[in-house]
């Protein structure tokens, strides 16, 4: 499955000295994938849509703050 | 932790006696793009980035000191027996006025080494493209030194440099490879 943020788990000693962030996320927005982009890309159906989105392509845009269920502490 | 080995990871020989060169070459030792800051560039980024590509980042940057080395030694051979008179020549007046014949970490221009050359962004596909960008910038640094060295076996040594550029960028885009890859990903959602 195709995902815009992946995560991984950080190793944890027992001797670490604050409680440990047991899972850590990263950004892999989709430009990274996508090469030199395909004519005729669907559109944001308005264009309020693509303005607020910041791009006239669905699938050139990527969330943030992390789209996670609890998020992070700054979202 | 490391171990040592008092040897060079490829052989350096300089042939013509040009101190000039050496101030060319102190671009690689001290500058933006040179091998300090390459290899203090990936030591510092490995802690953060995902543990997959920590040993590809240890090893480069070790791999990179022994370039500065490497470099260390090309400058000391073209400076060490060079007068006064031969440094000034070379546009090295300066540089004996505030190092004598020691070497300093500064760019070609004699501007000191600055953190400013690198950056540790934390992201680990901002920092991976940093990575690529700065052996590219390196591998253009070494074309235009052997550009203007027509030492022959000093140029020798700076392809063989030039060519290591070629491979880390190369594994450097591996690693970013790995990081885009979904494989073993959890829907975390």
């Amino acid at each position: 499955m195709f995902t815009q943020y992946k995560s991984w788990r950080p190793y944890i000693s027992p001797f670490d000295p604050c409680k440990p962030i047991e899972v850590k996320y990263y950004a892999t927005p989709p430009q990274l994938y996508m090469g030199f982009q395909p004519p005729g890309l669907p559109q944001f159906p308005t264009a309020r849509e693509a303005l607020m989105a910041g791009t006239l392509w669905p699938q050139l845009f990527s969330p943030y703050p992390f789209p996670l269920k609890g998020g992070r502490k700054h979202d | 932790m490391w171990y040592y080995e008092k040897k060079l990871q490829y052989p350096v020989k300089v042939s013509t006696c040009n101190p000039m060169l050496a101030k060319f070459l102190i671009e690689q030792y001290g500058g933006a793009d040179g091998e300090l800051a390459a290899a203090l560039r990936y030591m510092n980024q490995r802690y953060t980035i995902p543990d997959k590509v920590v040993g590809l980042l240890t090893d480069i940057a070790t791999e990179e000191f022994s370039h500065l080395e490497m470099i260390a030694t090309m400058i000391y051979k073209l400076t060490k027996d060079a007068t006064p008179e031969m440094l000034k020549e070379a546009g090295l007046g300066d540089h004996y006025v505030n190092h004598d014949r020691a070497l300093f970490y500064q760019n070609a221009s004699g501007v000191p080494f600055t953190a400013t050359y690198i950056q540790a962004k934390g992201d680990p596909i901002a920092d991976l493209y940093e990575d690529i960008a700065a052996e590219e910038k390196a591998r253009a640094t070494y074309q235009w030194i052997i550009d203007l060295s027509d030492d022959t076996d000093l140029n020798d040594s700076l392809k063989f440099l030039r060519e290591r550029e070629i491979v880390h960028s190369q594994r450097f885009r591996e690693a970013v490879e790995i990081l885009k890859d979904d494989r073993d990903q959890k829907k975390v959602f």
